[in-house]
């Protein structure tokens, strides 16, 4: 299956990787609610998402999803990069669309804080 | 040599490292570009973490779509809103910020004490090491994943025209 690639730092534990991303998430989080910039506050969620696949790849590469009656299975060990794939592809759509938001709101109130916005119609 | 930690792990320290401290300055700095720009080196070392679990692939598509496609879209939102010139945020002194970081750092050490502390001992690789080349990732996508795949196609056309919707003045 494709060209052989050396493994690399194999001596770090799973738990670091989780860590990081945990680390990662939690920043995300709490600049989620903290900071009252929109844009600053999409580049948090972004963080969030980030790490998330970070955990994914650590998970698929530490111990691959055991599907029953199917250990050995090369497919059991590529959920975890499919996942990333499509949070990649949902986070694309998802940043366009909302700084599209962040967009129209500017335009119709001339000013965009988090903590003022609070209609859901214009 | 019996040092306390390998090579390997202390570059892997100073991979996480560098992109734990971006991730503190989106939030911390005050100025939108300098933001971003954390957030451009952050997914770059995320990136660089990427290709230390073998997933080339997606370590590639990270620097991508992320560092290429979203961040140009976030600094041009930026530049259009004229967020990072005289009209940078007051962020307001109050309890927001120490609250957050107290919250933060318990919800760490609530999260890592239950569920990391247990994976440290699991260090042993049973994904192969081909797993992150494009050829199986490729095969995987096209066969198993084929109609969540044509679905996240129908969701980006989606998102495409819906931003367009949104940013005309009038339609």
């Amino acid at each position: 299956m494709g060209a052989p690639a050396q493994p690399v730092l194999q001596s770090v534990p799973l738990g670091w990787y989780l860590a990081l991303g945990l680390f990662t998430f939690i920043t995300g989080a709490v600049g989620v609610v903290v900071r009252r910039n929109p844009v600053v506050v999409f580049m948090c969620i972004e963080l969030m998402l980030n790490s998330v696949n970070l955990t994914f790849l650590a998970f698929a590469r530490y111990s691959p999803t055991v599907v029953p009656g199917m250990a050995n299975d090369p497919q059991t060990w590529m959920t975890g990069q499919m996942m990333v794939i499509f949070v990649m592809a949902v986070a694309a759509a998802e940043v366009a669309v909302g700084l599209g938001i962040i967009m129209a709101i500017f335009r119709l109130r001339n000013e965009v804080d988090v903590d003022d916005m609070s209609a859901l119609r214009g | 040599m019996n040092l306390p930690v390998t090579g390997e792990q202390l570059t892997f320290m100073a991979l996480a490292g560098i992109a734990a401290l971006m991730a503190v300055g989106v939030v911390v700095l005050n100025n939108p570009v300098r933001s971003a720009m954390c957030l451009v080196v952050n997914f770059f070392f995320l990136a660089f973490i990427y290709f230390t679990l073998n997933a080339q692939l997606l370590g590639i598509s990270q620097i991508l779509v992320y560092t290429g496609a979203i961040m140009v879209l976030f600094l041009f939102v930026v530049m259009l809103l004229n967020l990072g010139g005289k009209q940078i945020f007051k962020e307001r002194r109050d309890f927001k910020p120490i609250l957050g970081m107290v919250v933060g750092v318990s919800l760490f050490g609530m999260i890592s004490s239950q569920l990391i502390l247990p994976m440290l001992k699991v260090d042993q690789i049973r994904a192969d090491n081909a797993y992150g080349a494009p050829q199986s990732i490729g095969k995987t996508l096209f066969t198993n994943y084929v109609w969540p795949f044509e679905i996240a196609s129908v969701l980006l056309l989606v998102g495409i025209v819906g931003s367009i919707l949104l940013a005309k003045r009038r339609v």
